[in-house]
């Protein structure tokens, strides 16, 4: 059994007895795992590859059903619903929690119909409230000045670190109420890394957070909790600063100390 | 007596020397070819062309009026039936089928029709339209144009559309968008310079088919618009006026040859031109 700390703060997602078996494969890639994630913190997955973090995070907005064949059993309760039922509303699901991808993710259209989209996507179509709230939205991503005088540019011509704001931006602008990180910034350089750390501490205010990442260093500087998995299982989740100065589990200890991973 | 490396540059030049000319003999055909359609075909050119209709031999008075417009409904009717399905089935097995063993099946009968002889999808369409009708008609070229010209389509579009990221897809979805929008709204947009060009390639594929016309439209050597009699085409009229033995029907045979030669090489052109475009992103 897991060592799991107590959380202080509200419960935002709840992970009961999840099992998560990919389409073909003979064993399941998450075993029997049980984790709380507080609401308004960020919580943070670190593990070396392979030991089911990303499959984790990609199970909160059910993102693996893009792909057929794979198969969750036991529950993920968010607002005491069950999210993995089949009867789960999936583009609502996705609405409330949003997702950043690991490279930046900007669709082949203008900066501004990019944060719009998902906006649009919800039907908003007055044009004064939709150029508010794109504003507002690239300002919270701290990007407005950098593109304020090209909102109508193709995005595709920002930097990797402008472009990952952007994408930031675009989640936010929906008003979820949970984000996934997936290791948002392996695919940028030191300086962008450190705006989008600064950003994702903002951002806490509002929602949920929780971030995979290769780093433990940035799992370090930015996140409350930390959970260390280990071949599908969760082994420890603790206060950060706890988990990484006086981990409980010997595997995390060794894990954070570079015996492995 | 030479020395291993002498030996080594004298072979190499050898080899340089005969790719070189090999090269130059490729082009230079490619050259004279087009040279001669240019100095026959330039020569034949004039307003009558475009504003005359066929004539019998020895009437100064001719053009190609009639193939033009043929040409042009056979063509372009082939295009609207053509690109549609073309793209909705490229969409299908991008998108939908994926690996399945439908979709595989597909693109594998999709890439034996993109290598089948002309003539024989000609020879198809003479036998479930042309036969059952008693006649030959315009209909019944466009819908041998339009099979020739489906799998050129369907195949650009599904590897384009398979060249979009899946990332990219996955964040559309992750903002909470339905199917229908990712495909249309994100794919389409990501694929969008390789689908053109796609369509681009698929009509100066079948702009330049004389085999499958001779079997459906025929020939007409009046301006005939309506699709469900003969209709003239740039290439069979072409074809029977280069070999008739009347010297100003080989001209109107020469002028043919150039404007369709053109018409091709600049949809090639265009073509190109994008795609560089993309790439220079």
């Amino acid at each position: 059994m897991a060592t799991i700390v107590d959380i202080k703060e509200d419960i935002a997602l709840k992970v009961k007895d999840f099992e998560f078996t990919y389409a073909g494969a003979p064993a399941p890639s998450i075993k029997k795992l049980n984790m709380p994630i507080a609401k308004n913190s960020i919580t943070a997955l670190i593990g070396p590859s392979g030991c089911g973090k990303t499959t984790l995070l990609r199970s909160f907005n059910r993102i693996h059903d893009l792909y057929p064949g794979n198969k969750y059993s036991g529950e993920i309760l968010f607002h005491d619903r069950n999210i993995l039922s089949p009867k789960e509303d999936l583009i609502g699901l996705r609405i409330q929690i949003g997702m950043i991808f690991q490279k930046p993710t900007a669709f082949p259209m203008s900066i501004f119909d990019n944060v719009a989209y998902g906006m649009k996507l919800q039907g908003i179509k007055n044009k004064t409230e939709l150029a508010d709230r794109v504003e507002k939205a690239l300002q919270d991503a701290a990007i407005w000045k950098e593109v304020k005088d090209r909102l109508k540019h193709d995005a595709n011509g920002l930097s990797g670190g402008q472009q990952q704001r952007l994408c930031i931006a675009r989640a936010i602008a929906v008003e979820p109420e949970v984000l996934l990180f997936d290791e948002p910034t392996s695919a940028l350089d030191p300086i962008s890394t450190t705006g989008i750390e600064e950003l994702v501490v903002e951002l806490k205010e509002r929602v949920s957070i929780i971030i995979v990442t290769h780093n433990m260093q940035q799992a370090a500087r930015v996140s409350d909790y930390t959970g260390f998995m280990y071949l599908g299982e969760l082994i420890e989740l603790g206060n950060t600063e706890e988990l990484f100065v006086n981990p409980r589990e010997k595997l995390t200890e060794e894990y954070i100390t570079g015996k492995f991973g | 007596m030479m020395t291993h490396t002498q030996k080594r540059k004298l072979i190499n030049n050898i080899v340089m020397a005969l790719s070189t000319l090999s090269a130059l003999i490729g082009i230079g055909f490619l050259f004279w070819i087009l040279g001669v359609l240019i100095y026959n075909g330039v020569d034949a050119l004039n307003m009558n062309i475009f504003t005359l209709e066929g004539a019998p031999p020895g009437y100064a008075q001719s053009g190609l009026k009639h193939a033009l417009i043929g040409q042009l409904y056979l063509v372009g009717i082939a295009t609207v039936i053509g690109v549609p399905l073309g793209i909705l089935a490229g969409t299908y097995l991008s998108e939908y089928g994926q690996k399945s063993r439908l979709a595989e099946t597909i693109r594998d009968i999709s890439d034996i029709m993109m290598s089948a002889p002309s003539i024989v999808i000609g020879a198809f369409v003479y036998a479930i339209v042309v036969a059952p009708m008693g006649h030959f008609s315009g209909w019944a070229g466009s819908i041998a144009l339009t099979i020739i010209m489906l799998p050129v389509i369907l195949r650009t579009t599904d590897d384009m559309l398979q060249l979009v990221p899946s990332t990219l897809r996955e964040a559309a979805f992750a903002l909470g968008a339905p199917k229908y929008k990712v495909i249309l709204q994100v794919v389409y947009r990501g694929a969008k310079a390789g689908i053109l060009t796609g369509i681009l390639l698929g009509i100066a594929r079948v702009g330049g088919e004389t085999a499958p016309l001779l079997f459906t439209s025929f020939n007409d050597n009046f301006l005939n618009t309506d699709m469900m009699e003969p209709m003239a085409s740039l290439t069979v009229t072409m074809y029977n006026y280069a070999t008739s033995p009347y010297d100003d029907w080989q001209k109107l045979g020469w002028a043919a040859a150039f404007i369709l030669s053109m018409f091709i090489l600049g949809l090639n052109i265009i073509g190109r031109i994008i795609i560089m475009k993309r790439k220079g992103r």
